[in-house]
């Protein structure tokens, strides 16, 4: 049994060694001047900072952060809203029509954004959505709602039906129940929900590059892709661009765990 | 005495009438106007998804160049095309390659990881926080973490090589090893994903399923052929039906390692769409391209979906 152990313990020395060597790269590469000889294998001496402000200015991070922020933050909350409330009918009624409405809704799951890049892109052209938060924000709340929606109702059909019952039976009207009753309980699956969406829209590449094209409206993907195309050579910009740009999600992560595993592994929630 | 008696005859008619009512409404099922709360939900869908994928569908049968007012009717001219285009079989096999090669990779590690940091052993939270952490990562990051690492020009792999010959190996450039390379990179950052998954359904199995198997003195290899992998299916199901997708329409991570070249030789459909479309303006095709990829990925992960789930009841 101890030697069966001691094997264990060295393949999982292996695996993790396995996946956090890239990081160590990243960090490594980040701390380097472009003129650095040795191997990106070699410790930086962690004091040569310039990558750090290059990539910020030349990148324009500080414009691109903001804009992540705020388009993270946006989106999270209508995705949030707009799922919740459509998952209470179709979660408590089940007729016929809101049977059809959810697969509706799933089937999207198997809709790739960009199978419809072209007609997507001639209508955000048309109606002036092109460079703007609010065009993005609409984009990302529609093709996370699905998971959201997917999420909700199964949370929603797992709340016994007799606290609906019970509330009625005092006169609370449906949609008094839904605010009172049953909001109050998502809390569990809000925090999910958030994780999922929050993680997707925060790391977007595909829509963005598409929609955000204008300086001051990238956001910090779309600002690093077209700084590595300008700057190849510079892998220490880019190295230090995107470690900046990936920190505070793994931040988060590091402190979330939990919330973060359940989120994205949603899938398996319910089959 | 009377009077008191008629109230409560009064009261008890009223929760009578109650639950009548109550009863009535949820065998009516719902009132239309709650429908009302999944209105904002549909009006996105209506006009984000239906109608672009209606009218993809209208623009793949045009030669529309993607910004002029002008377009005239081709009619299958735009799917005829894509027969005689000389990339496209190139394409449509890094993009299986892509999907089902990823998925594989993701399915078996997942599964080893999972089984492995099942055991009960000190160090296996940190483990499994590290084995996640890619997932958590913008896929277009973790494209250029790998590029440090490929690189021709100082890449953390040549370093090594080079202690061992003295040219280093344009690995990215190399068209037949390159599809795989941005295969690896997808199936490292989402193994986390499928070895969480697998670890819910590991602990989903009842122990005394074990137990009474030692009793019938089944070898290890029967108790994870007979009592695990028909547990799993359902997580099978998940995983494999998920990553078929993520894999199929890969575009991030092509697009940070080797941006579909050289010439089409890592091209998904995802990106050869983008290529067409953007360089050279040809959104006829580019829209032709999109269905098709929408077909492919549709018919595979339904197919693969409808397929497994058999196998979850038997």
């Amino acid at each position: 049994m101890k030697k069966n152990n001691k094997w264990l313990i060295i393949v999982m020395a292996i695996i993790g060694i396995t996946h956090i060597f890239p990081f160590y790269l990243l960090i490594t590469t980040s701390f380097k001047p472009m003129d650095d000889p040795s191997s990106k294998w070699a410790l930086p001496s962690f004091s040569y900072l310039d990558n750090f402000k290059n990539a910020w200015e030349q990148a324009n991070l500080g414009q691109a952060f903001f804009n992540n922020i705020i388009i993270t933050a946006l989106s999270i909350i209508l995705v949030i809203v707009i799922g919740a409330f459509a998952s209470y009918p179709l979660a408590r009624y089940k007729t016929r029509l809101n049977k059809f409405m959810y697969l509706l809704f799933i089937s999207a799951l198997i809709v790739p954004p960009l199978t419809i890049l072209v007609p997507l892109y001639k209508f955000i052209v048309d109606i002036g959505g092109m460079n703007s938060y609010w065009s993005i924000i609409l984009l990302h709340v529609t093709f996370n709602l699905p998971m959201t929606i997917f999420l909700f109702t199964g949370f929603i059909s797992s709340i016994p039906v007799e606290l609906d019952e019970a509330a009625m039976m005092d006169g609370m009207s449906r949609f008094g129940l839904f605010f009172r009753i049953i909001m109050p309980l998502l809390k569990p699956i809000t925090a999910t929900a958030t994780i999922l969406a929050g993680v997707n829209v925060w790391n977007d590449y595909q829509f963005s590059v598409f929609f955000l094209q204008s300086p001051e409206m990238k956001t910090m993907t779309v600002s690093l892709s077209s700084f590595f195309s300008q700057y190849t050579n510079n892998i220490g910009w880019v190295a230090a661009g995107s470690l900046l740009s990936a920190l505070p999600i793994i931040i988060l992560y590091l402190f979330l765990q939990k919330y973060f595993v359940s989120g994205l592994s949603s899938g398996a929630v319910k089959g | 005495m009377e009077e008191k008696l008629s109230t409560n005859d009064s009261n008890l008619k009223i929760t009578a009438k109650k639950k009548y009512a109550l009863k009535k409404r949820r065998s009516m099922g719902s009132p239309v106007w709650l429908n009302l709360m999944y209105v904002p939900a549909l009006l996105l869908f209506c006009v984000f998804i239906f109608y672009p994928f209606f009218n993809g569908i209208k623009i793949s049968f045009t030669n529309w160049d993607g910004y002029s007012q002008a377009f005239s009717w081709v009619g299958i001219e735009n799917y005829k095309r894509m027969l005689d285009d000389p990339n496209i079989g190139t394409v449509i096999k890094n993009t299986l390659i892509y999907g089902v090669g990823s998925t594989l990779f993701q399915n078996l590690i997942g599964l080893f990881y999972a089984i492995l940091l099942n055991q009960s052993i000190k160090a296996r939270g940190i483990v499994r926080t590290i084995v996640y952490l890619p997932a958590i990562i913008s896929p277009l990051i973790m494209g250029y973490i790998w590029y440090f690492f490929f690189q021709f020009d100082g890449g953390a792999l040549n370093d090594i090589i080079l202690l061992f010959q003295d040219k280093p190996l344009n690995l990215l450039a190399n068209p037949e090893l390159n599809v795989w390379i941005i295969t690896f990179v997808n199936t490292f950052q989402f193994i986390g994903i499928a070895m969480v998954i697998y670890l819910a359904g590991l602990q989903s199995i009842p122990a005394d399923f074990y137990e009474a198997a030692e009793l019938d003195g089944a070898s290890a290899s029967k108790k994870f052929r007979y009592i695990t992998l028909p547990m799993l299916m359902p997580s099978i199901t998940i995983n494999v039906v998920l990553n078929l997708i993520g894999g199929l329409k890969l575009f991030d991570v092509i697009v940070a390692l080797t941006n579909g070249g050289p010439g089409y030789a890592s091209q998904s459909l995802s990106t050869m769409m983008y290529k067409i479309y953007f360089a050279s303006q040809d959104a006829g095709y580019a829209s032709a391209l999109g269905n098709l990829t929408f077909v492919l990925i549709s018919l595979i992960s339904i197919t693969a979906l409808i397929y497994l789930r058999k196998k979850e009841i038997a």
